[in-house]
């Protein structure tokens, strides 16, 4: 259990220079942040590397940074943040690597053709969040109706919604017959 | 047959009167102890139904130990358990195959308004779209409670109550146009402003200008019609 996190900073940092924005650890839990324009050339390394092998894509999820705190607003590089968790199965290590998304164009590209457990991901990611992954196969929503309208993981989306709760056909009464 | 006249007179004058109630009581006696339920169970409160329907509450005392897992066959709906916006259609399509007269129990807070759950996703109590008979409170309920429901069914059934009123058939969901997201009241998206605790602005303007409790009510304020069976 002692993977070497520095050497993994170094090749990523040697190969995708201009990519890397930061490099965080807390607890022990190192984040990788990225620009989004190569994520699908970064995380092909992150997976191909025989020396990191992280062969297992665990999660994909997303943040909205939509009106933070001002005391955590230095995290919001751009309103969405698409996060990916990596496993090495191998070494025993995790990773967690950010990539910022704007709000206009709001649009990453897939990471479906790197590991296949990303395409309902990123489907979720796409039903609750709003954000187009370009290349997908088949992004369609999946948690929420197919008719339905809006993201409702975004901040600005209200928490009742808009109407769609009450919007079935009703049983009606029928009055009696004199 | 050859029973004098006067032995029974309302039999040969065709006054069957005193014959047809008596009938009814005697369906009804059958109906009301041979209940068979149709489980729509999403949630905990399927947990506490199966606790009832097996042999330590032993629903069969009250002869409604026969589930069906076809509406079909079945003429009494538990719904127990949270009902979201993607499962109403399909609670309003089994309901609507149950052969009448049918009756509907609806077991648990979330059922009947959603409990804890205000949000986007969850209907806020099924009676708003398909009659209720017996409402249960808790979270869940105990077995007991839903004895004491399907009793109460029982009890509806013997005082001739076959069903409290007769409805109308809805659409089918599926060819339901919906209301609310055609309004461009409603589809116009919230403005960026206001904290993420509250409404944005907007939206709570919105939301006063617009009763929208129910689908019919934005219908009728903006005279469209209703897509409904009839009515």
């Amino acid at each position: 259990m002692s993977f070497d996190f520095e050497k993994l900073q170094r090749a990523v940092r040697e190969r995708f220079d201009s990519e890397v924005l930061e490099w965080t650890v807390f607890r022990e839990q190192h984040c990788l942040h990225l620009a989004p324009e190569r994520i699908v050339d970064v995380l092909r390394f992150l997976r191909d590397e025989p020396a990191f092998n992280f062969a297992m894509l665990t999660d994909v999820t997303a943040l909205d940074h939509l009106k933070l705190p001002a005391s955590m607003e230095h995290w919001a590089r751009e309103r969405f943040a698409v996060v990916y968790h990596l496993n090495s199965l191998e070494h025993g290590a995790r990773l967690r690597v950010k990539a910022y998304v704007p709000e206009e164009p709001c649009e990453i590209d897939s990471v479906s053709g790197v590991w296949a457990s990303a395409n309902w991901g990123e489907r979720e990611v796409f039903d609750m969040y709003g954000i187009v992954f370009r290349g997908h196969p088949d992004l369609r929503r999946i948690l929420t109706p197919d008719h339905f309208d809006g993201h409702p993981l975004r901040k600005d989306y209200p928490l009742k919604g808009r109407g769609e709760r009450d919007n079935f056909p009703k049983y009606t009464e029928i009055p009696e017959r004199g | 047959m050859n029973a004098p006249a006067e032995s029974a007179p309302g039999l040969k004058s065709g006054d069957a009167g005193f014959i047809t109630t008596r009938l009814q009581a005697l369906k009804e006696w059958g109906r009301r102890n041979s209940l068979w339920p149709m489980p729509f169970g999403t949630a905990c409160c399927a947990i506490e139904m199966m606790a009832t329907l097996s042999s330590r509450y032993d629903l069969a005392r009250f002869g409604a130990e026969v589930i069906r897992f076809s509406p079909r066959q079945s003429d009494l709906m538990i719904v127990s358990g949270r009902i979201s916006i993607k499962m109403m259609p399909v609670l309003i399509d089994i309901y609507n195959q149950m052969p009448e007269p049918k009756w509907c129990i609806s077991m648990g807070a979330c059922a009947s308004s959603g409990g804890v759950f205000d949000t986007y996703t969850l209907v806020q109590g099924v009676d708003q779209f398909i009659p209720v008979d017996v409402y249960i409170p808790g979270c869940p309920p105990r077995p007991e409670s839903l004895v004491d429901a399907v009793m109460l069914i029982q009890e509806k059934i013997k005082r001739g109550e076959r069903q409290t009123k007769l409805y109308d058939r809805t659409t089918h969901p599926l060819d339901f146009e919906p209301v609310a997201l055609v309004s461009d009241a409603v589809q116009a998206p919230p403005a960026l402003t206001g904290s993420h605790h509250s409404l944005p602005n907007k939206d709570a303007q919105t939301a006063r200008e617009l009763d929208w409790n129910t689908a019919a009510n934005i219908a009728r304020r903006e005279g469209k019609a209703l897509p409904l069976g009839s009515g």
